[in-house]
């Protein structure tokens, strides 16, 4: 809660004496009584007098400033350098399941680059019957598709695996995003360029690598890229954001973030897969007994309540409180989200917003009456499989402590009679 | 690297189809790839060593490109500097606590050390390695692991004779079977477990940014303040036969610059240490370096280059400091100091600060 710059948001004080305030009323009769009359709607404000800005004074517009603070951040210690690093989307200040692209997560292992779709170029090439080059405005011809998927890094949660590090759901899952891709199918480009020289596609690869200096590849078995892979060059409707891979990034629904390679610029049908640096000596799981798993790339059905939570306190006492969260699943559509507010002694459904989709958000909302007292808040998804989001005693059980990535357990927030919420792990 | 033979025939297939009206794609987008462009694109090496191309290079070769292109981040010794990756090490630690995960102790094949060092590094000028180069640095990196000797020359007819002694360490994802009890369908809803205690907390950690860096930037200005007393000052940072118009100098400096300068500062501790316990190591002690003369610190050895400077009457100002960080090599030439230097110029005036908040 603490900024540096001060400026933004309530200091622990105010946030306090406001709890106590207004909680103390609300217990006492219910919907509390003013005072005196509210001199905002007794006095004529400026803004109900004077006029506000014209059209164009933002062009393209930004949040306005009282939302300063709902803002990508980064974890400084993660990482050596910011030009090789991650940063997280404010999950527990945002509602609904769409990201706006200005706050959602990067991460970049050589820096954002700018690259002009007038420069840009895809190869497809290997084992296809032509090879070949697109221009952007080549891809444009194509028959499009739109989609929503959340696109979340493997290392999510990652920082939680030996125990509760991060206070604020930003921090403990802020790596994960949720937009509408406009795009081409893989499927419809690898077909532009002919398969038959592939001869039988059970075993084959195609390798995807991107133009910055990084030259991240991944590996992705021929079954995938032909099921609903996409080559995007919009989100939430207007064109990806540099940190998101303008002009190109592939999506590769309900996979790990890494394989979303931005700045997508060859694709190259393979008989094996490269075992590149991020398919083996990144983003691979190692095992109490020191093996690693591979090729780990489902993201597992994981949510988490965004508020209340470390960075979003309860503010108004005791009563009606909105408990939200988000539920996702890479195996399929969220079929349910139940809620503990006792640290999974008990669990009631949530309600869902809208019902699941395949590979996307799902915002749930839990609406109860707080009684004022403590609570152990925990959310627990699942999906379409059957499968059931688990505690972290039961990941580790399988896993142990060493896994790095895909840590998708049961998140248990400490809100407290104050209303002010922890990160903890509970027995 | 696709396994066409040679480019010939993919050249000879090309003109076989560029000669024909159009190809069998559905839409006729595109245009074909040209052999030139595939192989200067396609340059990934797979595990069976498909991709390497002809050249080869010694362990004594990469030691030397080692400590020019790469010890500024992993070490001279392939240790790793902060939180950069450590590329040497951590044999038999991945059944361990916090496993040490380097080229030696984790990666399964060589041929992805080649592919990464040829396509990725040097970090900000990537893509410029030459093949022997590389070679010679996979060499160095492996010499650092204990897995070759120190006359060891490594090429594209040995590279996968080497054994990666994490070879066998891996598995495929197994979750569905041996994490098949996750799929329980029906949960538990109530009377799940009789108590529940808090086990872990994060607060008890406190590592979350916000109230890190807070605490940073007011240890600075703690440090960067002459008042409330001189001896507060003292013990912070400042020597105390430093006289006291230097102390106010400093106070001068911007404390929220200083702690953006102090990360940029990571970049340079590989070789210069600064604060109370602060030794010559690579490069000299930078305490008090800006406003000293070139050349100022006793017991460092200093290049020839410098040593002239020095005697020419150099001071590091402001602008001497932020000429020289910017291209080392252009501005001094024959500087012992290997660093490409800080592309951006609020890196420069941020490290500058830093520097200041140890005069």
């Amino acid at each position: 809660m603490s900024e540096s710059s001060g400026k933004k948001g309530a200091s622990r004080r105010q946030f306090l004496t406001s709890v106590a305030a207004v909680g103390a009323g609300a217990v006492a009769a219910g919907a509390a009584r003013a005072a005196a009359p509210d001199p905002l709607i007794t006095e004529v404000q400026d803004w109900a007098r004077a006029t506000g800005d014209g059209v164009d004074a933002t062009p393209y517009g930004l949040p306005i400033e009282y939302e300063g603070d709902v803002i990508r951040r980064n974890v400084e210690w993660l990482t050596a350098d910011t030009i090789s690093s991650i940063n997280f989307t404010p999950i527990h200040a945002l509602d609904g399941t769409i990201t706006p692209q200005g706050c959602a997560f990067e991460r970049h292992h050589s820096g954002a680059i700018a690259l002009k779709k007038e420069d840009y170029r895809l190869m497809i090439n290997g084992l296809v019957d032509q090879p070949l080059v697109f221009s952007y405005a080549d891809l444009e011809r194509f028959p499009r598709e739109n989609h929503v998927y959340f696109c979340e890094c493997a290392a999510n949660s990652g920082m939680e695996w030996a125990g509760a590090q991060l206070n604020g759901a930003q921090f403990t899952h802020g790596m994960i995003h949720n937009m509408e891709y406009s795009g081409v199918s893989l499927r419809t480009l690898l077909e532009e360029a002919g398969l038959g020289a592939a001869g039988d596609l059970k075993d084959k690869w195609v390798y995807v690598e991107g133009a910055d200096a990084s030259s991240n590849g991944r590996s992705i078995p021929m079954e995938k890229a032909l099921d609903d892979c996409l080559i995007a060059f919009k989100a939430n409707g207007e064109a990806l954001r540099k940190e998101h891979g303008y002009p190109v990034r592939l999506v590769v629904p309900g996979w790990e973030g890494n394989m979303w390679v931005k700045w997508l610029r060859r694709i190259e049908v393979m008989d094996g897969p490269v075992e590149s640096r991020e398919e083996t000596s990144k983003y691979t799981d190692t095992l109490e007994d020191g093996t690693s798993r591979k090729w780990t790339w489902v993201m597992d059905a994981k949510s988490v309540v965004t508020s209340p939570s470390p960075q979003a306190p309860i503010t108004h006492g005791a009563g009606p409180l909105v408990i939200t969260g988000l539920a996702w699943s890479g195996r399929g559509a969220i079929t349910g989200v139940d809620v503990s507010v006792d640290g999974g002694k008990s669990w009631q459904p949530a309600r869902l917003a809208a019902p699941g989709q395949d590979k996307a958000l799902t915002r749930f909302y839990l609406d109860i009456t707080w009684d004022g007292s403590e609570m152990l808040l925990q959310s627990r998804a699942r999906d379409a499989s059957g499968y059931v989001q688990p505690t972290k005693a039961q990941l580790r059980e399988v896993r142990g402590l060493n896994s790095i990535y895909h840590n998708n357990a049961i998140q248990t927030w400490w809100v407290k009679a104050s209303g002010e919420a922890e990160n903890v792990e509970v027995s | 690297m696709s396994k066409f033979p040679n480019l010939t025939l993919t050249a000879s297939i090309a003109a076989l189809i560029l000669a024909m009206p159009a190809w069998a794609g559905n839409y006729g987008l595109g245009r074909p790839a040209l052999p030139e462009e595939i192989a200067a694109w396609d340059v990934d090496v797979s595990p069976d060593g498909t991709g390497l191309p002809e050249g080869s290079g010694s362990v004594e070769d990469g030691e030397a490109i080692f400590a020019d292109y790469c010890a500024i981040c992993h070490g001279d010794f392939a240790e790793g500097v902060d939180n950069w990756p450590k590329l040497a090490g951590g044999a038999d630690t991945l059944d361990r606590e916090d496993p040490l995960k380097t080229v030696g102790s984790y990666w399964p094949y060589l041929t992805t050390t080649w592919d990464y060092v040829h396509r990725s590094m040097p970090f900000g000028n990537a893509q410029t390695l030459t093949p022997n180069e590389v070679y010679a640095i996979v060499a160095y990196i492996l010499y650092s692991n204990d897995l070759v000797d120190d006359d060891f020359v490594l090429s594209n007819e040995n590279l996968l004779d080497v054994e990666m002694p994490n070879a066998e360490g891996f598995i495929v994802d197994d979750r569905e079977t041996s994490e098949a009890h996750f799929w329980t369908a029906e949960p538990c809803m109530t009377g799940c477990k009789d108590t529940v205690e808090i086990t872990m907390r994060a607060a008890v950690l406190d590592v979350t940014p916000e109230e890190t860096r807070a605490k940073k930037v007011q240890e600075l200005i703690r440090r960067t303040r002459p008042e409330p007393s001189r001896e507060d000052v003292t013990a912070a940072a400042v020597p105390a036969d430093q006289p006291a118009t230097e102390v106010a100098a400093s106070a001068e400096v911007d404390p929220e610059l200083a702690a953006a300068g102090e990360t940029v500062f990571k970049k340079c501790k590989a070789c210069h240490q600064v604060g109370d316990d602060a030794k010559n190591k690579t490069g000299p002690i930078l305490n008090g370096i800006v406003g000293a003369s070139a050349g100022h610190v006793d017991g460092f050895k200093y290049s020839k280059a410098m040593q002239e400077a020095a005697e020419g009457g150099l001071v590091w100002s402001d602008a001497e400091l932020a000429a020289f960080l910017a291209k080392p090599k252009s501005y001094m030439k024959g500087t012992k100091m290997s660093f490409a230097g800080l592309k951006k110029d609020e890196d420069i005036e941020a490290v500058i600060a830093y520097l200041k908040s140890f005069q």
